[in-house]
């Protein structure tokens, strides 16, 4: 992917933040989760852009809120010079049909009491795009594109496996004929050997179709397989990005570091001899965030000075992004930083 | 790794698992033999409705019957039947000799009781400890398990508790009084891959030092590989392969474990199309005949579909349910 390819979706400063529990009489303030917390990226015509970060770090959050299923608190989303984050729900209503998603769970985001045949065709209906005849076939012009069998046509969603329903989802998503697909945790409620094939077959139609994805997902293996550029999240906030290559090959933040490292290898031999990067704890919580860098508490190369300054994300690399004060583009190695030096610090 | 003599902790033989449901007889488990060695970890890999899990209730005759009945076999626990075991001996078994952990530390822990009281009956129970005695059992594990500040949290509920936590919570419930067997059932499937390291690694060091056997339970090939001694492949309720784990994963004897295993994206490989298993786990109520994989199997030939394959020994401890297993296996080793 060319990095000159224009960007399909800008993220500016978007910021997702939830109140949570109950004001208390004469109290100003309310607590928020900052689910998002002023994120901008750009994702660009034709890529798959994975996302990654551990549970409650804000990946879903972004991924709804680009689609407008959960209302931004502020910031822009612009999809074809138009600021999404600021549309009405009816202005939305127009946009809708270009930006479309495929939900994690097969089990629960189709409606039971509904066949294929009407699963995949509403949206066809909905916006106006095929009736009768036209839309029968393009139902199963759909379902033989995702592979399921047009015979299943009246079948209900209990009849088929979490493969299958996960193909369904997929139709229903594309029979809009969208520009651009969240793909949230597409495969993690899947078996090992239809892991596989759902992924095959999204890589399949992004080339087809010509689509651009968020593949939000924990599975880090996964992610680096399909995705073109890579974006590590860490409590709201985006603290790596790059080519998924590079970011696999030499990460740079800490954090990323970590996180290859935890993933196992199906290789005996690799196992046993590495030396993995164990993280301490768990992810705070979103409710008071650490100040500094967020990832401090948890960071095996955390100096004071860590505590205090939000990093920024600096180009260390070219097309390489990091948000962390030990690390400039002259210095990129943190294993190579002497002790308690900063060199991302005087860059500022 | 296990020390080649030590003695077989457990013995499973020819245990056989159905349940009767409208659709017909669901077999679960369907004659599966195996031994875990003392001291060793047994690795059992499969897709969902492939058995693991029943086998691995039925070892602590956890199936709910009916609809679940243990139709024939036996396992052996140094030396004596669990399967015909009185309701009585079972229990002082239970969480004594044979602990579990499961995959969802909120379903198996009481969500109503303080964690105090949920470790501390363990050891009032099985080691007949008073309550200040158990109390103090009680932090010493959640200390062992890696719980800051375990004095003042062990009076917490089991939702004050991170997942991680949780599990960790379940280890040392479980861990609380020795056992010499620990069955973890996907333990960290449900957590993110950080914490499962830390899981991961916790489970390495409480084994090597409490010498305990563990049957590990898992669908992720990449935690078998890091954890295991010996690993067991399950497909259709069936075991498919059986190998020590540097032998399975260098140089597998099955079409479906070489499958799996090449289905896995690699973190040094290219991009691009990722080998797929096609078609789906089957419906075990109708299974079809002959081979249960025949209709996925990228060698599945004329016989496979008539008729069932045999267990075919290819080196002293390494066996594959396939009718080319030995082609097969030639073919890996040519490769590796």
């Amino acid at each position: 992917m060319s990095d000159r390819e224009p960007a399909l979706i800008s993220i500016n400063d978007l910021k997702v933040h939830f109140p949570v529990g109950v004001r208390r009489l004469f109290s100003r303030s309310r607590k928020v989760v900052k689910a998002v917390d002023g994120l901008s990226l750009d994702i660009r015509q034709g890529e798959t852009m994975g996302l990654v970060g551990e549970s409650g770090c804000g990946k879903t959050t972004l991924g709804r809120a680009i689609l407008k299923l959960i209302d931004p608190t502020s910031g822009e989303i612009i999809f074809r010079g138009r600021d999404l984050a600021h549309l009405s729900n009816t202005e939305m209503r127009a946009h809708r049909r270009h930006l479309q998603v495929i939900f994690q769970d097969p089990y629960a985001s189709l409606n039971p009491r509904m066949t294929v045949s009407q699963i995949i065709g509403e949206p066809l209906e909905t916006f106006g795009l095929a009736s009768g005849a036209a839309r029968k076939q393009r139902v199963q012009e759909l379902m033989e594109m995702v592979g399921l069998s047009p015979r299943f046509l009246k079948r209900y969603p209990h009849e088929f496996s979490g493969g299958q329903r996960q193909r369904i989802g997929i139709a229903r998503a594309l029979a809009v004929d969208p520009e651009f697909i969240v793909a949230d945790e597409p495969i993690s409620a899947l078996d090992v050997s239809i892991q596989a094939q759902i992924m095959n077959l999204l890589d399949r139609l992004r080339r087809e179709k010509n689509l651009t994805y968020l593949f939000i997902s924990h599975d880090l293996r996964a992610v680096r397989h399909v995705s073109d550029r890579l974006a590590v999240m860490y409590l709201g906030k985006i603290v790596e990005l790059g080519e998924s290559r590079a970011i696999y090959a030499s990460p740079l933040m800490p954090y990323t570091k970590a996180l290859i490292s935890a993933v196992p290898v199906p290789d005996p031999k690799i196992e046993s001899t590495r030396q993995r990067m164990v993280l301490e704890g768990d992810v705070p919580s979103a409710i008071n965030p650490p100040r500094g860098c967020r990832f401090h508490t948890r960071c095996p190369y955390a100096i004071e000075a860590c505590r205090e300054i939000e990093p920024q994300l600096v180009e260390i690399k070219p097309n390489h992004f990091a948000a962390c004060i030990r690390i400039s583009p002259d210095e990129p190695d943190i294993d190579r930083i002497a002790p308690g030096y900063a060199p991302g610090l005087r860059q500022r | 790794m296990a020390q080649p003599d030590t003695f077989n902790l457990l013995e499973v033989k020819d245990l056989r698992v159905y349940f009767r449901s409208e659709e017909g007889t669901v077999k679960a488990v369907d004659g599966i033999s195996f031994e875990v060695k003392q001291g060793e970890t047994l690795g059992i890999v499969g897709e969902s409705g492939s058995g693991k899990t029943v086998a691995n209730l039925s070892l602590m005759r956890l199936i709910p019957e009916p609809p679940g009945e243990i139709v024939s076999g036996s396992v052996i626990l140094r030396g004596r039947d669990v399967l015909k075991l009185s309701a009585s001996d079972l229990r002082r078994l239970r969480g004594k000799q044979v602990a579990m952990i499961f995959q969802d530390p909120m379903t198996a822990l009481n969500p109503f009781m303080r964690v105090s009281k949920q470790l501390m009956e363990v050891t009032q129970l099985h080691l007949g400890h008073t309550r200040v005695q158990a109390r103090e059992h009680a932090v010493k594990m959640l200390e062992h398990v890696g719980i800051p500040d375990a004095s003042e949290r062990i009076d917490s509920y089991p939702h004050e508790f991170s997942g991680g936590m949780r599990q960790r919570v379940m280890i040392a419930m479980a861990l609380s009084c020795e056992p010499d067997l620990l069955i973890a059932d996907e333990p960290t499937t449900a957590l993110d891959v950080t914490i499962q390291a830390q899981i991961l690694e916790l489970i390495k060091r409480l084994k090597a030092e409490t010498g305990a056997s563990v049957i590990l339970i898992t669908h992720d090939l990449g935690v078998v590989a890091g954890m295991t001694d010996q690993v067991i492949v399950m497909y259709a309720g069936k075991i498919f392969e059986r190998a020590p784990t540097t032998e399975l994963f260098e140089n597998p004897g099955n079409p479906y474990t070489r499958g799996l295993l090449r289905s896995v994206p690699n973190p040094t490989d290219e991009q691009g199309q990722l080998y797929q298993i096609p078609g789906q786990p089957p419906d075990l109520a109708r299974l079809p005949a002959g081979c249960p994989f025949a209709p996925r199997c990228e060698r599945a030939e004329e016989i496979c579909r008539r008729e069932f394959p045999p267990f075919v020994q290819l080196t002293s401890e390494h066996y594959s349910l396939c009718h080319f297993a030995n082609e097969v296996y030639a073919e890996s080793k040519a490769v590796s």
